[in-house]
């Protein structure tokens, strides 16, 4: 299992990367130009979330350079050494159901801080990856269509981020080690 | 909500640094956030323009609809009350297909889209239906085959192997998507029994 992961893990980028040009040429679809127009967009919707992750990344920088989030993560501390869950996560998952800049710029802190290739490093990219912006995705297409009840949408999409943010440290325990 | 949790951060962190009687480290933590928020941004530019290419190559050359086709019968499956050829159907393959392939800013109009066309099919427009809670579970839970975003910014942080997370992002990613599905059926289900006694 974990010689799979690791297999696909390296295959996948670059079999994409063979696979859609040379279907794109069976096509007959100019692949180069198809590229460059979509590409086009990289480079604005970069600009575009520069405010958003300044303000959050200051906001999350106070909030841990100033001992504040210790002080919080110290009435975590009992549970989750409990569980033996890495209380140095524990911010991003809180983070990531209500802010998806905010937690990318929280698990850009981790990888810096730990390094990408450390333990908490793979796991705040995991994390990261099978998780959403619950709060903000519902906002979005609920607000989009006037929708005021949202019935049982908060709790699903709250209970399957747990669900991810679980998985994810156990999934990374196991292939990678603590 | 996001702008109490932001002031909550800003907040705590001038108390604290008030409690510790270092007022100072406010100041030079918010010009460090500033600074790394656009540093990051920067670094995000080659992974997006790159990305967004290959995407756009795939659109062009019809694989995102030969995808359409491939998840219908799993679509059918979870939106049960959505008439087959409803245009809504289109929108949520598109909107999950873009979802598999990390397509965020492709995701998020197809899934409006999808929204609006289910909205035609509410009897309460005020009042979410389960097709929609249905569609949002499968959004919350983020389906995301290859996280583009953590692959790049591994890269632009000097990671010696930038995709060893792809593996486990999967099993993780499918192991929430799962629960978002069985959550979604169960309260559905636990809805219509109560709304039937």
């Amino acid at each position: 299992m974990m010689q799979t992961i690791s297999f696909l893990s390296a295959i996948a980028i670059p079999a994409i990367l063979a696979f859609i040009p040379l279907y794109a040429l069976v096509r007959g679809v100019p692949a180069y130009e198809s590229f460059v127009e979509g590409a086009k967009e990289g480079f604005p919707t970069a600009i575009q979330i520069i405010p958003h992750l300044v303000g959050m990344m200051v906001a999350v920088s106070i909030f841990r350079e100033t001992g504040a989030l210790q002080f919080y993560l110290s009435l975590f501390k009992p549970l989750l050494a409990w569980i033996h869950f890495p209380e140095e996560v524990l911010p991003l998952g809180l983070l990531r159901p209500i802010t998806g800049t905010g937690a990318l710029a929280y698990a850009e802190n981790l990888m810096s801080t730990y390094g990408p290739d450390s333990f908490l490093g793979r796991l705040a990219a995991t994390m990261q990856g099978s998780t959403d912006t619950t709060l903000y995705v519902l906002t979005v297409y609920f607000g989009a269509v006037g929708i005021r009840r949202s019935l049982y949408a908060v709790k699903v999409g709250l209970l399957a981020d747990l669900t991810g943010v679980l998985a994810s440290w156990m999934i990374v325990l196991w292939v990678f080690g603590g | 909500m996001i702008n109490y949790i932001w002031l909550f951060m800003i907040i705590s962190g001038v108390v604290a640094a008030a409690a510790q009687g270092q007022m100072d480290l406010v100041t030079q933590a918010a010009l460090k956030g500033a600074k790394d928020g656009v540093a990051v941004c920067i670094g995000l530019i080659s992974i997006l323009v790159f990305w967004l290419g290959i995407m756009r190559i795939a659109q062009d050359a019809g694989l995102l609809k030969v995808l359409a086709r491939l998840l219908g019968p799993v679509v059918r499956l979870l939106f049960p009350d959505v008439p087959r050829d409803h245009p809504a159907m289109g929108y949520i393959v598109s909107n999950m297909s873009a979802n598999l392939f990390g397509l965020g800013n492709a995701a998020t109009p197809m899934g409006m889209k999808a929204m609006e066309e289910l909205q035609k099919l509410n009897p309460d427009p005020k009042v979410a239906t389960p097709a929609m809670c249905t569609l949002l579970a499968l959004n919350t839970s983020s389906l995301t085959l290859i996280p583009t975003t953590m692959i790049g910014l591994r890269m632009d942080l000097g990671s010696t192997e930038p995709t060893a997370i792809i593996g486990t992002t999967l099993v993780a990613t499918f192991c929430s998507s799962l629960a978002a599905i069985l959550l979604d059926r169960w309260f559905r289900r636990r809805m219509s029994r109560r709304m039937e006694s």
